[in-house]
């Protein structure tokens, strides 16, 4: 890709994107929001501190402001949209609304796909280890008091459906 | 811009002659926030996230190698944590989950800040650099790899390809101060190797001088006293003086992060605890 004014293709929650008349310098973050109309990662810092537009890449949880967008050509990315079918909430979606853990809400989206992340590795962490899973996740409004409570509801609800 | 993303060190060694001026791009955590903020526009970008070899990592009895783009997620636990617990305890120090999925060894020896986490300790494990370039491989020790803040002996033809590190039998640690225990920058550093195999002890200092220090002085003063081939005795006394003379060889500044006085008795605190975290 050398044209400063590019054409590629993203691979976004399973289906492939086009990505057209944009700047070749811009970051993951803006190309999903103002190229592609995914407007569930959010902007905040934009340099890796708040965690509020955490996508997955090839599975990893990264902050998408910090990756250029033209650099993910041929990576598989799952926004917190692709998280589950439109319109029907995850159970961690479900979890944090009966909890309260969404109060402005800003910081939801990030937080979301950093727990399913963390519930993909590792089902039944210790709370620790969750506080360091959503540590890159900043928000200011609940204390994570309600974000820890609707992990551990969800883990328990995993469980009892797994035995 | 151009953005250019091989998938092989081949690729990339041939798109960096044809573009000299590139900026090689690793995870991003650096060139991204310098973008994003409108403070560099680098005329070509190469990015390296897509070249496998670079993420590889091996543990042999002759040493243990770790790809440059390998990130620091890989090396909080598994292998590598065992192999060289000093690497572990900085990698998990560095940002937070989704910078450590990203960041890489190669980024930090890229951007060179004396702040980074991950060369003091490749300071004090004596660890080389290994650059590739369209003339071949050249090895070079940490210690002439880093020159100043933000300044490095690689060649602009040359891409750092992975560090090597020879095999250590003994404690080693990293620890940091911060603002706050998660998700930020150091104030100050320390990297401590007791290597039983050189009956010797290496410290590194981050974030206290223009490039890491090696508080040799340090380093000379214990080995006069000690058998460092053998577990380091639980003398209080012995580390007080020894952490005095590692924090002697600082040479920290006031920034907008801490003050110099700070940061110097840091490095103290640290030096003493990390002495006697490794007589235990």
């Amino acid at each position: 890709m050398t044209d400063t004014t590019s054409f590629y293709e993203l691979t976004v929650n399973g289906s492939r994107r086009e990505v057209r008349d944009s700047w070749i310098g811009e970051s993951l973050l803006y190309v999903l929001r103002e190229r592609l109309g995914l407007m569930g990662s959010k902007g905040a810092c934009e340099q890796g501190e708040c965690g509020s537009c955490t996508v997955l890449l090839d599975g990893d949880a990264v902050c998408s402001c910090l990756v250029l967008s033209a650099s993910a050509v041929g990576s598989n990315i799952v926004t917190v949209e692709g998280l589950a079918p439109n319109g029907e909430p995850s159970d961690v979606q479900r979890a944090f609304v009966d909890h309260g853990a969404v109060q402005c809400g800003f910081c939801t989206p990030g937080l979301i796909v950093a727990v399913h992340h963390l519930l993909e590795h590792n089902p039944d962490p210790s709370m620790i280890e969750v506080k360091e899973a959503l540590s890159g996740n900043i928000c200011r409004c609940t204390g994570y008091g309600r974000i820890f409570a609707a992990v551990e509801t969800v883990v328990a609800v995993r469980k009892g459906a797994g035995s | 811009m151009s953005v250019h993303v091989p998938t092989s060190l081949d690729e990339a060694i041939q798109l960096l002659v044809a573009n000299p001026t590139a900026r090689l791009l690793s995870g991003g955590t650096d060139t991204m926030v310098e973008v994003n903020f409108n403070r560099t526009k680098p005329e070509a970008v190469i990015a390296l996230r897509r070249i496998p070899s670079l993420r590889e990592y091996s543990i042999g009895p002759d040493g243990i190698v770790i790809g440059a783009g390998v990130p620091y997620a890989s090396m909080e636990t598994g292998p590598l944590a065992e192999a060289l617990p000093a690497v572990a305890a900085a990698a998990r120090t560095v940002g937070s989950p989704q910078i450590r999925a990203a960041g890489t060894l190669g980024g930090n020896l890229g951007t060179c800040s004396p702040a980074g986490d991950g060369l003091p300790v490749l300071s004090a494990l004596n660890a080389s650099i290994n650059l590739r370039s369209p003339r071949g491989t050249r090895t070079v020790p940490f210690a002439e790899f880093m020159t100043g803040v933000k300044r490095n002996s690689r060649a602009t033809d040359e891409i750092i390809e992975s560090v090597s590190v020879a095999p250590t039998t003994g404690f080693q640690d990293y620890a940091k101060v911060g603002v706050r225990n998660a998700m930020v920058i150091s104030v100050a550093s320390v990297c401590f190797v007791h290597d039983r195999n050189t009956s010797s002890v290496r410290v590194a200092l981050g974030a206290v001088g223009p490039t890491i220090i090696r508080a040799r002085e340090a380093e000379d003063w214990l080995a006069g006293r000690v058998d460092a081939s053998k577990q380091l005795p639980s003398d209080g006394a012995l580390a007080t003086e020894f952490a005095r003379l590692v924090a002697s060889a600082a040479r920290p500044i006031d920034d907008h992060r801490s003050t110099a006085a700070y940061r110097r008795h840091a490095i103290e605190v640290l030096a003493r605890r990390l002495y006697l975290r490794s007589t235990t």
